[in-house]
């Protein structure tokens, strides 16, 4: 039996998140054109953004593939492949840790520098200041995870818990009894996971949606027809109610 | 044959006295605004000089432009589509702030505020980005008129090119010292390579008229634009975090008024028309193999709008008959194409630039006639032109890749105009030998005299407008302002908050208030 607060934890707060993930990202899509960017800092700092920068993101990169890895294939595809628990074990421990680390110190690094150099630091809005917030706590929960809980403390198989906990939410089938027995750690981690993809539409975050791969296949000169938008007409109106 | 129409611009630097105020009205118009204080969509440089941003003309350095790949076919400068995207984390060409200058303002309010003491108050400089006090060392025109040229100058990477090919050095001792003033805007290039960077394809160039704009909608702030223009004429809004731009002014130019810029220009050395050009000659013109062809191969490019045959391609390509017309009346068109006197600014970063330029000849009558001889006849002239105080070879650097054949060329037939509309205005028989001696003939030299010299507005600028069938719509841009908020002129970015076309951005969304259209209304519409 799921006590109450399990149930708002692991199951509403869960599919509150989706609706407001999705749901805040088509609003400030539609509604907030202007607004969606990476609002590049580098113009005031070059030097540790090329440091932090892709450090950050491309360790980001990894973790994100190994959270796609660990909690969408089913343990059982992975065995019927031949791959054994220990096996699969030590491989994301150490991808985990190497992934996890350049992240958290790219990370370390940008937030450094947001705090140290005057025109970056003016250059960040409280909005800026708690997606940093729960951004960071998320990975640096996610780096406690891997390396304590699973490494140093001999290993926890989330695979059988916190993955099939989550399959379940997005295949409807929402169990919170899956995930409400395992370590406290991961499940903050989850928590914080939450907390950010709440916040994602409405921060910068939106910024990973626009992923140029288009661009590879693009051809280079872009021409487009003046057409209706003739400075002097009044501009189209961007909101929801078009007149 | 696939023609299309571009609106140009070109500049007679004999003309230009340095008055920056071209840069000021252009600022005031477009670029007064939070984020864009280090922003001046037009500046005007001395030559020689490290520029704005400081070596701007370094492509070793910036990677600006394009290139010509091992395989003979045109690639940016900056690398691979690849290697670009995997530097979109932290871009590797990208100008710091200090490579353009630290804005500033001055803390006025010490002079009022300030407690009664023993010392005048003064209003000491604060950076304009950070708020802090600050001690200015460079600004956006600190080397106006070869201020500080013996320190800088020879790093100004004209001359350092002129040096490495001919192993000469520019002179810097006062009495041989020479500048000239280079006002700069956007190319509004045939290949801009500011476009071919952005990885969003927020940017463009309007099939209409050629201008290339930034759609603030679709900009994602991934600043690839910015390195990629070999020019520095895009630049990064650190507050909106999007890229801005040089606009040519298009909402003036839809409605027929030039840009303001050129408006305002007090030497009246800015003319504004259309070419023609051939769309599907643009990639192979851009890349033949030697940088000395590519002024020659941008001149094949243009189209002959008197060309009945022209005329009937681009009729059927769509382009309106006022446009075909003005194409005809152009003035551009007469400078580069007829007169030949145009010039392109740095054709070899390949992305045929469309604001061209006269170059200067003045000093050279002042310093034939100190000689003793007569600084306006033809002969001694011509002779003068490569004892020129501006030495043709930086000339050269800036406008031909370093030819200093064509430079020759159009210097000699600016000297030949001058000598022969001597004669007329002494009364004397014109020497018939001198407009033969430029492969001109004597009514070619006074209409480009006329140009030159008297031409009026309307003479200058021949800009067909947008439409009439939108003539009413077009008035309403005198009884509105589009430009009177952060982050929103023109480029497509209207207004923010509290203007009622339903658009605000997060980050400005004030306390207490709920902008009009941000939620759906579920009521009925009325
Ligand atoms: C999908 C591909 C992504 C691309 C191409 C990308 C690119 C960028 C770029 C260009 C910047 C601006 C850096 C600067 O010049 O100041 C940036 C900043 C940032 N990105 Fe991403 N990003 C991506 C995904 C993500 C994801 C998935 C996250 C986090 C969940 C993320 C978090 C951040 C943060 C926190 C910053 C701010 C860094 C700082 O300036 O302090 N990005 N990103
Ligand atoms: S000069 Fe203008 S059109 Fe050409 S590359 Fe630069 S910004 Fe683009
Ligand atoms: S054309 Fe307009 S936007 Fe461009 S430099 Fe001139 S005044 Fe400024």
């Amino acid at each position: 039996m799921t006590s109450p607060i399990d149930l708002l934890l692991w199951t509403v707060l869960p599919y509150l998140t989706i609706v407001v993930f999705v749901g805040g990202t088509v609003w400030r899509f539609k509604y907030d054109q202007f607004g969606w960017t990476t609002r590049s800092s580098q113009l005031h700092e070059s030097r540790l953004l090329r440091i932090g920068g892709p450090l950050f993101h491309l360790g980001l990169f990894m973790v994100i593939g190994g959270h796609v890895a660990g909690l969408l294939i089913p343990k059982s595809l992975t065995e019927w492949l031949g791959i054994h628990n220990e096996l699969y074990h030590l491989v994301s421990l150490v991808a985990g840790t190497i992934a996890g680390l350049a992240t958290v110190v790219g990370l370390a690094v940008l937030v450094y520098r947001r705090w140290s150099v005057p025109a970056v630091r003016k250059a960040t809005s409280n909005n800026d200041k708690l997606t940093y917030t729960v951004l960071g706590a998320t990975i640096l929960l996610g780096m406690f995870v891997t390396v304590v809980v699973n490494g140093v403390q001999g290993g926890y198989d989330y695979r059988v818990s916190i993955a099939p906990w989550f399959r379940g939410i997005l295949m409807l089938q929402p169990d919170s009894s899956l995930i409400a027995d395992a370590p406290l750690m991961y499940r903050a981690h989850a928590l914080f996971g939450m907390a950010l993809f709440l916040l994602w539409p409405f921060s910068r975050l939106v910024h990973a949606f626009s992923a140029p791969v288009r661009y590879l296949i693009r051809p280079y000169v872009v021409y487009r027809s003046r057409g209706e938008t003739l400075a002097t007409r009044s501009a189209a109106r961007r909101g929801w109610d078009q007149p | 044959m696939r023609p299309m129409a571009q609106l140009a611009m070109v500049m007679n630097l004999d003309k230009c006295i340095g008055c920056h105020t071209c840069s000021v009205t252009c600022k005031q118009t477009w670029t007064n605004r939070g984020g864009v204080e280090y922003v001046w969509f037009n500046n005007v440089e001395t030559k020689p000089g490290q520029g704005y941003p400081r070596r701007y003309e370094d492509q070793e350095q910036w990677h600006g432009g394009w290139k010509l790949g091992r395989n003979g076919r045109l690639q940016l400068a900056a690398g691979s589509r690849i290697k670009r995207m995997l530097s979109l984390f932290a871009n590797p060409n990208l100008p710091a702030i200090e490579d353009y200058y630290e804005p500033w303002t001055y803390d006025y309010r010490n002079l009022t505020d300030a407690p009664l003491g023993d010392d005048t108050p003064t209003a000491r400089p604060v950076s304009a980005v950070t708020g802090a006090p600050t001690s200015v060392r460079w600004g956006p025109n600190w080397e106006d008129s070869l201020g500080g040229a013996p320190e800088h100058a020879a790093t100004d990477p004209v001359a350092e090119g002129m040096r490495a090919r001919l192993g000469k050095s520019i002179q810097l001792e006062y009495e041989q010292a020479f500048m000239f003033y280079l006002p700069r805007i956007c190319e509004h290039c045939l290949n801009p390579s500011c476009v071919a960077s952005c990885p969003s394809g927020a940017m463009y160039k309007r099939a209409e008229d050629g201008i290339v704009l930034v759609d603030q909608d679709r900009c994602r702030g991934w600043r690839m634009c910015v390195s990629g223009c070999p020019y520095k004429k895009v630049y990064f809004n650190h507050k909106t975090g999007k890229a801005e731009k040089c606009t040519f002014c298009y909402p003036r130019l839809e409605i027929g008024q030039p840009t303001i810029c050129a408006e305002t220009c007090v030497g009246r050395l800015r003319y504004i028309g259309v070419m023609l050009y051939d769309a599907d000659a643009v990639g192979r013109a851009a890349s033949v193999k030697d940088d000395k062809k590519l002024y020659p191969a941008q001149m094949e490019v243009f189209l002959d709008p008197h060309d009945p045959e022209v005329v009937t391609a681009a009729r059927r390509a769509g382009i309106p008959h006022d446009w075909i017309t003005a194409a005809q009346r152009s003035p551009v068109y007469s400078l580069i194409a007829e007169h030949r006197v145009a010039l392109p600014l740095h054709p070899e970063y390949r992305t045929m630039p469309m604001v061209w330029y006269i170059p200067p000849l003045s000093p050279v009558v002042e310093a034939v006639s100190s000689t003793g001889f007569d600084g306006e006849r033809a002969g001694n002239l011509f002779g003068a032109i490569d004892a020129l105080r501006i030495p043709v070879d930086y000339l050269a650097g800036l406008f031909t890749a370093g030819d200093p054949d064509p430079v020759r060329d159009v210097l000699r037939r600016l000297a030949a105009m001058r000598s022969h509309m001597r004669s007329i205005n002494l009364g004397e028989p014109p020497d018939r030998y001198v407009p033969k001696s430029v492969g001109m003939t004597a009514e070619q030299i006074e209409s480009m005299y006329r140009l030159l010299a008297v031409a009026k507005y309307a003479d200058r600028y021949v800009i067909p407008t947008a439409g009439i069938s939108r003539a009413h719509e077009l008035e309403s841009i005198g009884t509105t302002c589009s430009l009177d908020t952060d982050g929103g002129p023109g480029m497509g970015g209207a207004s923010t908050n509290g203007h009622g076309n339903g658009q605000t951005d997060l980050f400005t969304w004030r306390d207490g208030e709920r902008p009009e259209g941000m939620f759906p209304s579920l009521g009925r519409k009325r």
